[in-house]
């Protein structure tokens, strides 16, 4: 057989070398080193973090890909970069710059209000944004080779990536306990791909890697997201918006490995220095939260 | 026979997953502790930088080479790398093998592959001798392989992408991201014959 390339094995299998670990937004080369030498899997290179993002308003865009070329140099850890939804464009340019996973995110403004991307069409992967298990089989069924739940990105408060991890692992226990009868009407009710849900059903867990994402800012946030089920975490803001990103950042990686271990937790909160200032959710207007972007 | 895999960060999971559908008891290994009473160990894939990290925050860095002296550990990708004399930078190693890696040898996760590769040693696994279908993921590469470490499969090119030495085993490659469990079966080989 000869050597094939971007195959969906060697898409989500990346993802699966991700599980258990931790991806941090990083702005700079020095943000990317100091998320590399506290032992994340992963960074997300971005022009702002959602915090800023949130705070300056107007249209958020693809960062300028010299800056995630000069993070790409900086680290030898795995490089993701965002790209609005539906704006393929954006994506074939971080595909040709050579980023190792793409998010489609809600985090910036989106670029079609009907489609996502389809991401059969690269050989780059693509993780997508979910708040329950029908948006998340969409998504993989558009491609998608690695889910978030999305949370509230830039606020600090976790109440949303833990609604959105209970929807999509609730739904998978309901699924499994259901006759197989009543399968049809659940995909169709959830508007879901059936084969994909039949898969999710099979598998008792989505067919690619699920993280937890928006709001995460301490250890023991990040140890909950693990302890309700996901497979690894996203940290957005909470990392370089607190008053000590490297040590939070270490103590993050530690508290997703040994997230069943209380004692090892209580030990890596300690001394931490001051959190991210949050926002708490049920305080912002509707208009402003961007979980509901996305379709 | 009782086989742990090192479970600080990456796709442990599915290690697990192969091992116990070939009817061998698996544990997840985080601290040294976990260690006592293993008959083998096996170094998932994951970022090798963030599992190097882990080991040494957590005391892990001896016993493991302890271990090793002793007991066969098999890395996988990450594991590979872990095993490893040098990686061609720093981070933290077991020193276990002498074998070079060269990190991210293909390129960047684009350049990622599936390949069938002839490997003579799992000939006597299945019921005829047939390739093994290899997933690559931003592998390393095995650049030199010294003293008694031996190559063990090649890519077309000859580039070497597993080795043995001893009861220690190193793929740059993912067995346990396909369901054929050969290379598992292989290594439970290498377990049993260091009890005897």
């Amino acid at each position: 057989m000869e050597q094939q390339v971007g195959t969906f094995a060697v898409k989500k299998g990346l993802a699966q070398m991700l599980k258990g670990g931790v991806i941090m937004d990083v702005v700079t080369p020095e943000h990317a080193r100091i998320a590399e030498d506290a032992g994340a899997v992963a960074v997300m290179a971005l022009e702002r973090v959602p915090a800023d993002i949130r705070a300056h308003g107007g249209v958020a865009r693809m960062s300028d890909p010299e800056l995630i070329l000069k993070i790409m140099d900086a680290v030898s850890i795995p490089v993701m970069a965002k790209c609005r939804i539906g704006h393929f464009v954006e994506a074939q340019i971080l595909e040709a710059i050579g980023v190792d996973y793409i998010d489609e995110s809600e985090v910036l403004t989106p670029a079609d209000e009907h489609h996502h991307i389809n991401k059969h069409a690269f050989k780059v992967p693509f993780v997508c944004g979910c708040r329950n298990l029908g948006e998340a089989l969409r998504r993989i069924g558009e491609g998608a080779a690695m889910i978030r739940t999305k949370g509230e990105a830039g606020t600090g408060d976790v109440v949303e990536a833990v609604r959105h991890a209970r929807s999509v692992l609730g739904d998978i226990r309901r699924l499994q306990t259901m006759a197989e009868e009543e399968v049809m009407a659940f995909a169709k009710e959830i508007g879901a791909p059936y084969e994909l849900v039949m898969e999710t059903r099979a598998l008792g867990r989505l067919p690619v890697v699920n993280f937890a994402a928006g709001g995460i800012a301490t250890p023991a946030d990040a140890a909950m997201m693990m302890q309700l089920g996901v497979d690894g975490v996203f940290v957005g803001s909470g990392i370089f918006k607190s008053g000590d990103p490297a040590r939070r950042a270490a103590a993050i990686v530690k508290a997703v490995t040994h997230y069943n271990d209380p004692y090892i937790l209580a030990e890596v909160s300690r001394n931490l220095g001051e959190p991210m200032v949050g926002r708490q959710i049920s305080a912002i207007p509707e208009t402003e939260l961007i979980a509901g972007r996305g379709w | 026979m009782r086989i742990g895999v090192l479970a600080l960060q990456g796709d442990f999971a599915e290690h697990i997953a192969v091992l116990r559908r070939i009817g061998v008891e698996a544990e997840e290994v985080r601290l040294p502790q976990h260690l006592h009473s293993l008959d083998g160990l096996i170094i998932p894939g994951g970022e090798s930088t963030t599992i190097g990290k882990l080991a040494v925050a957590y005391n892990l860095i001896e016993p493991l080479r302890e271990f090793g002296k002793e007991k066969p550990i098999w890395g996988t990708c990450a594991g590979a790398i872990f095993l490893s004399k040098d990686a061609r930078r720093q981070q933290p190693l077991l020193n276990l093998m002498d074998i070079t890696v060269e990190r991210n040898a293909f390129g960047r996760q684009v350049d990622s592959f599936e390949i069938d590769l002839d490997v003579p040693a799992l000939h006597p696994f299945g019921a005829e001798p047939r390739p093994y279908h290899a997933v690559f993921i931003r592998a390393p590469l095995i650049a030199s392989v010294e003293k008694d470490a031996q190559p063990l499969a090649c890519l077309p090119d000859g580039r070497i992408v597993a080795a043995r030495q001893g009861h220690l085993l190193a793929t740059s490659f993912h067995p346990e991201l396909t369901s054929d469990d050969r290379f598992h079966r292989y290594f439970l080989s290498l377990a049993k014959k260091a009890e005897s």
